[in-house]
């Protein structure tokens, strides 16, 4: 059994970060593996050290930095990786989920896997759309935000739990082929060992176009458009407690004990 | 003229909180696009759900009796068959782990697009304005959305829920789905694994987040606790890296907690989060991150290292 993952390198802001003309710059940007994928490829890996699966694919939209993050991957065991790219995405300043589902559904449709993994959301732009709008598109089964995935290769299927709100899980079965979005919390991701990040550099990037998956600049196109960006209005109004750490803790207790939850 | 359909949520008899707030974000929408606003409630008493969805600013209701609880692919069959008969220009679901597993592929099969997670929506001309959050909700954007109709999903507290009745038109839909062609049953729900420890009842809680770093560190928060008789709680990673228990775990998929003070230390303040904590009385913030969320929902704050604030409150209250 093959599986695909798909990956994607997300953009955090530094701790201290301005705006101006509703643009962050690139300063103020880091850069890392996206937290759900993480446990999407944990997930994948496992399933071939069980001896349920053979192979782990990962796939990725995004430019040459974005290779950074899929060697990460790499070294956490999966085996190779394919990452799309073109100057039509380039300019778009927010991929569609439509656009990133055409995308994936030309490399699931070349790779054939039997199971897609997914992270639930990516933690920049927080769609959480990607899988499930890609498993319509292929017409595979699906489950959003699954926290137990066991698959059953002689039923055709999988068992899977997935995480409502409020404490509750859905035990569900879903046909395969299938694509899963998972939460985190459904293992304990590796740390990419240095054998592993040694022997990632070894492992096969295949960069493909948008003209190499037969996808026009039309299908790309994004149907949306940030036109403005600003820091949250804040719920509450915060008073920080300013002075060193013994003035800062002397406020604190003074606020437990007003409140009455602390003896005085 | 632009009409909404909203799409309530029910779960094991009783409609989820959410429903209500799509009313007031669909009105609102309804109200900018002239059009009207049409409510579906698919599966379970729907009703008894019809019912209780009777609130102010409504026009229709539409019903369909599909299947006792939630099924994604009833759900994608139903909804782009209302879609079709109705044929409004926005659609509305619950930002919500359901929401999730059926709204983006509504949209696909309509060739629509799925913008999700709204806090704010609005039209100008023929194109529906979003706002909505990123970067770990560190920054909103205004996202304008072409080419509509258009499937928007939307989080669950952004908008005031609608609260007085009325009596709208109620209708009864008959939709066949293709018993054969599922691809996905629910076999059944299970409770999360529940503890000894209550979150819900204390009055002071301690929450500890990303910036405890490592396990061992917790016996530091577990000394303060000791020391001012908090209890303690954990946010999403804390848990997720097995160093406390789920029922310790406040935010959307764990405890909705509302303690008289709530001391977060090292949280971010991820919305699922804040969604379990916002309605404490006092809350108290310590983070390295001076642009952390959890300062926007904080009263008081402290920028900087939790290692130098616990061991000296344990010593203060030691």
């Amino acid at each position: 059994m093959k599986i695909l993952v798909t990956v994607k390198e997300v953009t955090d802001l530094a701790a201290d970060f301005q705006i101006a003309d509703a643009e962050i710059d690139e300063t103020y940007l880091e850069y890392e593996l996206n937290e759900w994928d993480a446990y999407a490829i944990e997930t994948g890996v496992q399933l071939v050290e069980a001896g349920i699966a053979d192979e782990v694919i990962v796939a990725t939209i995004g430019p040459e930095r974005a290779e950074e993050s899929v060697r990460m991957a790499l070294a956490k065991g999966a085996d190779r990786a394919i990452r799309v790219w073109d100057d039509a995405l380039a300019e778009q300043d927010l991929l569609d989920v439509a656009t990133k589902a055409e995308i994936f559904a030309s490399v699931v449709e070349a790779e054939e896997p039997e199971v897609v993994l997914t992270g639930v959301q990516a933690n920049d732009d927080g769609f959480g759309a990607t899988g499930v709008a890609l498993a319509e598109r292929l017409d595979y089964g699906w489950a959003a935000v699954v926290n137990a995935l066991e698959l059953d290769a002689d039923e055709g299927g999988a068992h899977v739990r997935r995480e409502l709100e409020g404490g509750l899980e859905e035990l569900s079965d879903v046909t395969l082929p299938a694509v899963f979005t998972i939460q985190t919390g459904i293992n304990q991701p590796r740390y990419a060992s240095l054998r592993g990040i040694r022997e990632a550099e070894a492992k096969e990037i295949e960069r493909k176009t948008l003209s190499d998956l037969g996808i026009t600049k039309a299908d790309a196109a994004s149907a949306l458009q940030i036109t403005d960006l600003f820091e949250p209005v804040a719920e509450r109004e915060v008073a920080y407690f300013d002075g060193d750490p013994d003035e800062q803790v002397e406020q604190v207790a003074d606020v437990l004990a007003d409140s009455g939850v602390v003896g005085e | 003229m632009s009409d909404v359909l909203v799409v309530a949520e029910p779960r094991r008899g009783e409609l989820r909180a959410v429903s209500y707030e799509l009313l007031t974000a669909g009105r609102g929408l309804a109200d900018a696009a002239e059009g009207d606003l049409h409510v579906a409630v698919v599966s379970g008493p729907v009703d008894r759900y019809a019912d209780s969805l009777s609130r102010e600013g409504v026009d229709t209701i539409h019903t369909v009796a599909q299947g006792e609880e939630f099924n994604h692919d009833r759900y994608v069959t139903v909804i782009a068959s209302l879609v079709d008969d109705l044929e409004p220009a926005f659609l509305l679901v619950p930002h919500s782990a359901n929401g999730l597993d059926y709204a983006p592929a509504v949209a696909e099969r309509l060739d629509r697009p799925v913008v999700t997670d709204a806090v704010a929506l609005d039209v100008d001309d023929e194109t529906l304005v979003v706002n909505r959050r990123m970067y770990a909700s560190k920054i909103e954007t205004v996202v304008e959305v072409a080419d509509g109709p258009f499937v928007v999903t939307v989080r669950a507290g952004a908008f005031p829920p609608a609260e007085d009745f009325a009596e709208p038109e109620i209708t009864a839909h008959d939709v066949t789905v293709d018993e054969e062609g599922l691809d996905s049953s629910v076999r059944g729900y299970e409770a999360a694994s529940d503890g000894d420890v209550d979150i819900t009842e204390p009055d002071f809680l301690i929450a500890v987040g990303r910036g405890i770093e490592d396990e061992e560190n917790l016996a530091l928060v577990e000394d303060l606790a000791a020391a001012t008789g908090a209890t303690v709680a954990a946010s999403r990673p804390v848990v997720d890296n097995g160093w406390l228990p789920k029922n310790r775990q406040v935010g959307q998929s764990g405890k909705t907690v509302k303690p008289t003070v709530y001391l977060a230390l090292g949280i971010s303040g991820a919305i699922q989060h804040v969604a379990g904590m916002r309605g404490a009385e006092t809350v108290i913030a310590v983070n390295e991150d001076p642009s952390a969320p959890i300062f926007d929902v904080a009263d008081y704050g402290i920028v900087g290292d939790l290692f130098d604030v616990v061991p000296r409150l344990v010593e203060q209250f030691g």
